[in-house]
């Protein structure tokens, strides 16, 4: 899917998506990260389970919804990377009391 | 010029269900409708159909309200039939949460006081102490200072824009016509019946309703009537889509059937402003809290703000011009509640050409001071 194209100058870090440690530069945009990370997707819909990737990369489109440090429905494009952050695909319907 | 029985002049809640009740009765309705930019409670409002504390002071509201909840099964099986689309709705009861002992002992009172006012309907509303509510709302974790809620079975909830949409839809089905861009700007006494002027074009009608909401005021003015209405701002929060969790309304929070929670509503008086203000999001987020505690851990999408349609008792207004029989204004702030009443009783007086003796309490007349004094 996405590569990036160019060496970064930023320093090296790295995030836990899903369990699996990715590398990353820091303060780029979470939503890069998932974008060029296997299986290429932030999350599932509430509506039709079906899987969705960052798409706007603006903050308006709510596509690159992820839990991120235990907070859900982050917009990943609009946080920036910082080494050890941990972060979680969703799936549906959000649970408010679990 | 084209003609039709009944002129509607208003596409939003009240005209909207007026127009399905005369379509439905093979009248031939035209309804004119103004700009999408216009005021429009109809697309900004919470989508109760709500009975409990409705009414004190005026009990022919009380049986009203009551009454449209009662009809509201069978209108939206036929509404819903008829327009081929689903409207979202759900009749199991709703409730009104008390937080601390004093608002659970003021609800109580206050219901008690509505169902023994003089002509009033059988009480229909049950005070549910802290344990009864949970037994009610399984798994809901209510904040420490919730005492309990009174509950009243004939309230339920609506998603207000699709029955919007429904109601113009089967409008059209049954032969209506809803016509968008064409804000009224003057009616008068034709060769028969009314001439209704836009700037579109100039229509005729046997007979013409106002239901404009905040913009009635002018428009009765031209056929005879003063009707006192003015804007009152709501403004209502909505969370993101989550799991189910609120089996029942409440009256300012309900969790929707596609999942967003929504936290309602302000009463402002700041005229034909519909802005949102940050101290008022926090305002009813506080609220909501004391409620649902974890909703704090839900995203916020959207605050927005939509102009209620007031009279000075807050109670609906149906008058006939007796200068220009056949000219009516109707208007209220409850129009989702009232859908049901309005497609039905409210349609079959207006097309008999006379509202019926239990509607007449809501004649403006009983604004005048004079008349207030005689009550």
């Amino acid at each position: 899917m996405f590569v990036r194209p160019f060496k970064s100058d930023a320093r090296a870090v790295s995030v836990v998506i899903d369990g699996e440690t990715v590398a990353a530069s820091d303060g780029e945009m979470l939503a890069a990260v998932l974008l060029r990370t296997p299986p290429f997707y932030a999350r599932r819909t509430p509506v039709s389970d079906s899987p969705r990737a960052p798409y706007c990369l603006m903050g308006v489109c709510f596509d690159c919804l992820a839990t991120v440090d235990g907070i859900a429905s982050v917009q990943t494009c609009l946080t920036p990377v910082r080494d050890g952050m941990r972060v979680e695909r969703q799936a549906g319907l959000r649970e408010l009391t679990k | 010029m084209q003609h039709a029985d009944v002129i509607i002049v208003g596409a939003g809640i009240v005209g909207s269900a007026l127009a399905f009740g005369l379509a439905r009765t093979g009248r031939r309705v035209l309804v004119l409708d103004g700009e999408d930019l216009d005021f429009r409670a109809a697309r900004a409002n919470f989508g109760l159909v709500w009975v409990q504390g409705k009414g004190p002071g005026m009990p022919a509201y009380q049986h009203l309200t009551r009454d449209s909840s009662d009809l509201w099964p069978a209108f939206h099986a036929e509404l819903t039939e008829t327009a081929g689309t689903a409207v979202d709705y759900d009749r199991k009861g709703g409730l009104y949460y008390c937080v601390g002992e004093d608002a659970f002992e003021a609800r109580r009172l206050a219901l008690h006081r509505l169902h023994n006012q003089p002509a009033a309907a059988a009480a229909d509303c049950e005070m549910l102490e802290r344990p009864q509510l949970e037994g009610l709302m399984p798994g809901v974790p209510f904040g420490p200072k919730v005492t309990g809620a009174s509950y009243c079975r004939r309230d339920g909830h609506v998603n207000p824009l699709q029955l919007l949409q429904a109601l113009h839809r089967a409008t059209e089905r049954l032969g209506g016509q809803v016509l968008a861009g064409h804000a009224v700007t003057r009616i008068q006494r034709g060769a028969q019946g009314f001439q209704v002027t836009t700037a579109k074009g100039t229509f005729g009608g046997d007979r013409v309703a106002i239901t404009a909401g905040v913009a009635s005021g002018d428009l009765a003015r031209q056929v005879g009537l003063d009707v006192p209405v003015r804007p009152q701002r709501g403004q209502i929060l909505v969370t993101e889509r989550l799991a189910p969790l609120l089996p029942l309304p409440g009256s300012g929070l309900r969790q929707t059937a596609e999942g967003t929670i929504m936290i309602g509503a302000t009463q402002e008086e700041v005229g034909f402003d519909t802005g949102t203000t940050v101290e008022r999001a926090g305002f009813l987020a506080r609220k909501a809290l004391q409620v649902v505690p974890h909703l704090a851990d839900a995203r916020l999408v959207r605050q927005w703000s939509g102009l209620r349609v007031m009279t000075p008792d807050s109670y609906p207004v149906y008058v006939q011009s007796d200068s220009h029989p056949g000219a009516f204004v109707l208007l209220c702030h409850s129009g989702v509640t009232l859908a049901a009443a309005h497609a039905d009783t409210l349609a079959a007086a207006i097309d008999a050409g006379s509202l019926p003796e239990d509607l007449t309490p809501f004649h403006h007349r009983r604004f005048r001071k004079d008349v207030r004094q005689a009550i």
